[in-house]
């Protein structure tokens, strides 16, 4: 084959071939070289660029960046109304990823556990599908199924329980004019959308514990229920961990999910999304988009003693 | 294993259908509204079922012009990961060096941290360097999260590559491009494609990092979400957002195809 022969025969590839072959390290860094420059300096460069904006300061005359060190950003986040954003994005994190734990873990149980051939490659296409595609569509399928002459009040209508949504709509806080504006309706919208990263860990980890750790506890005697509170259960425990860290930080930076379904209150996302758009504020934007950064490195501390790193 | 030939409680899998439901059966609304007679509200059940709504969006030229850019963004962006993500792969699968896993952590963080910082992030740098929102500055955000599926695809397979596979080309006097022309690269193909695909997917209906890096380019899922903002033509946004679920669909189930009998858990870890 002719191609064979460019590549064999001719004697500088071989040369440089066995000149390459006993420097391995130089190989190393001639692969590692583009992805770490664009890594390392595009996106982490671009990364600490933004810890550099949240100290600068903006003319409040000129609307123009002063890049000057000042820690005025910093001292503006501990504003009351600023607080109570951080605050309740942390909340509405912490209650989804919970909710996601909750549904997730019996699909995961049971595809682990009681799934194989056709089934089981049907419920992982199934989780895999809405975990790559197709977000802002997903977020609008709620909105037709959220509005006021949408099916869910289609539902409580044709069942002549109006009465019982309604009830709903009028609780405090989680209430609003219809479910597409409540933030009860952005707190479904939230776990919807971030279910399936909580699935494909847990199912890993279960899939991951030794037949013969089972054997060995119903050998012994432990009943189907103590063998999966003693066994299955804090085994799975790293996997819950490790798809936490996507509901939860995918939660707290989200601002489109609030924008779309929901009354006007404010997530942390949202905020951000503002301050650097229409108020051009981009160091106050960076600075309060460090907040985040900073609850899920709290977040990622904890995750790590529950060892969610060996399940990701 | 004793429960594998037991049935499941119904309980569980009671709980395990419901979830796989809750999560299919919005996207089945997407499809009924695209057809509904409705232009006004999102009523249910639709008043009447009528295509006309796929004539008047094939005669769109603004969404025709947002799939064109979006394809070409994905296009582009999909290119740069396969040879960031393959690179990486290579460096990363059977060497071990200093900050090999903070580098692995690395190519994982603009999936795992909100789209909305990485898109602050770039755009504040490209702010900085005085660089104009382009075209280009869109593939840049999108190849950056791209490269962790391709990455993960690649390594999965170069781990299960036997490594006798390339000694015994190598000891037959192949020279190392041989090696990987002949050995390597095929063994590699299937996953560099469904790799591929899934940054193709994902690049295609991003929106967030978009956002933040786009300048006055629309593409498609920027045109759906000033759609949604404020609403113009809701049946026109009815068949896009129909015709997005398919685009990102097919990709998704090819890459599933080429994988399934060799790496059970392609993106997983994503």
């Amino acid at each position: 084959m002719s191609t064979v022969n460019s590549l064999g025969k001719s004697s500088i590839w071989r040369r440089l071939s066995i000149w390459l072959f006993i420097r391995p390290r130089t190989v190393l860094l001639m692969l590692l070289i583009p992805p770490l420059l664009w890594m390392g300096i595009v996106y982490l460069g671009s990364l600490f660029n933004l810890l550099a904006y949240s100290v600068f300061g903006l003319d409040e005359f000129s609307g123009q960046i002063v890049k000057e060190l000042t820690f005025r950003n910093f001292i503006d986040l501990f504003r009351l109304s600023n607080l109570d954003v951080i605050f309740r994005t942390t909340i509405m994190a912490t209650l989804v990823t919970i909710a996601c734990a909750l549904i997730a873990f019996p699909i995961a149980y049971y595809m682990a556990k009681y799934t194989s051939g056709k089934t089981r490659a049907l419920f992982y296409l199934g989780v895999m599908l809405p975990l790559w595609s197709s977000y802002l569509v997903r977020v609008y399928a709620w909105k037709l199924i959220l509005a006021k002459e949408g099916v869910i009040g289609w539902i409580f209508h044709s069942l002549g329980i109006e009465f019982v949504l309604e009830a709903i709509l009028s609780l405090p806080l989680v209430g609003g004019s219809s479910l597409s504006f409540s933030r009860m309706g952005t707190f479904i919208v939230l776990v919807y959308i971030w279910l399936p990263f909580m699935i494909l860990p847990i199912q890993a980890a279960i899939e991951r514990i030794p037949k013969s750790l089972l054997e060995a506890s119903s050998d012994l005697g432990a009943k189907p229920k103590q063998t999966f509170r003693k066994i299955i259960f804090p085994l799975a425990i790293p996997g819950i961990a490790a798809g936490s860290i996507f509901t939860f930080s995918l939660t707290l930076g989200d601002y489109i999910i609030p924008g779309i379904i929901g009354n006007s209150t404010m997530y942390i996302g949202q905020v951000v999304y503002m301050q650097q758009g229409m108020a051009g504020n981009i160091p106050f934007a960076a600075a309060f988009s460090l907040v985040p950064i900073l609850i899920i490195a709290v977040y990622l501390a904890l995750a790590k003693r529950l060892g969610a790193f060996d399940a990701l | 294993m004793h429960s594998d030939s037991k049935k499941a409680p119904w309980g569980l899998k009671t709980a395990a259908i419901s979830g796989m439901l809750f999560l299919h059966i919005p996207i089945a609304f997407i499809f009924l509204y695209a057809f509904t007679t409705d232009q006004k509200s999102y009523q249910f059940p639709p008043p009447g079922l009528t295509l006309k709504w796929f004539e008047k969006t094939w005669d769109r030229p603004d969404v025709w012009r947002a799939m064109k850019l979006s394809v070409e963004v994905a296009t582009l962006s999909t290119i740069m990961a396969l040879i960031l993500g393959t690179l990486a792969a290579m460096a990363l699968s059977r060497t071990k060096f200093f900050g090999r896993d903070t580098f692995s952590m690395l190519l994982v963080l603009p999936i795992a941290l909100p789209g909305i910082i990485s898109g602050l992030a770039l755009r504040s740098t490209f702010g900085t360097f005085e660089i104009p929102f382009s075209f280009w500055t869109i593939v840049v955000g999108h190849a950056t999260f791209c490269v962790v599926v391709v990455y993960n695809n690649a390594v999965a397979r170069l781990r299960r590559t036997s490594v006798n596979l390339i000694e015994a080309s190598l000891d037959l006097g192949a020279t190392s491009f041989q090696t990987f022309r002949y050995i390597v690269l095929p063994n590699l193909a299937t996953a560099l494609l469904a790799g591929g695909m899934l940054a193709f997917a994902l690049s295609f209906d991003e929106v967030i990092v978009t956002t933040f890096t786009a300048g006055q380019q629309t593409t498609l899922p920027i045109w759906m979400y000033q759609e949604l903002m404020r609403p113009r033509d809701r049946p026109v946004t009815n068949v896009v957002a129909m015709v997005i679920v398919l685009i990102t669909t097919l990709p998704i189930l090819g890459a599933y195809y080429l994988t399934r009998d060799t790496d059970s858990a392609d993106g997983s870890s994503k």
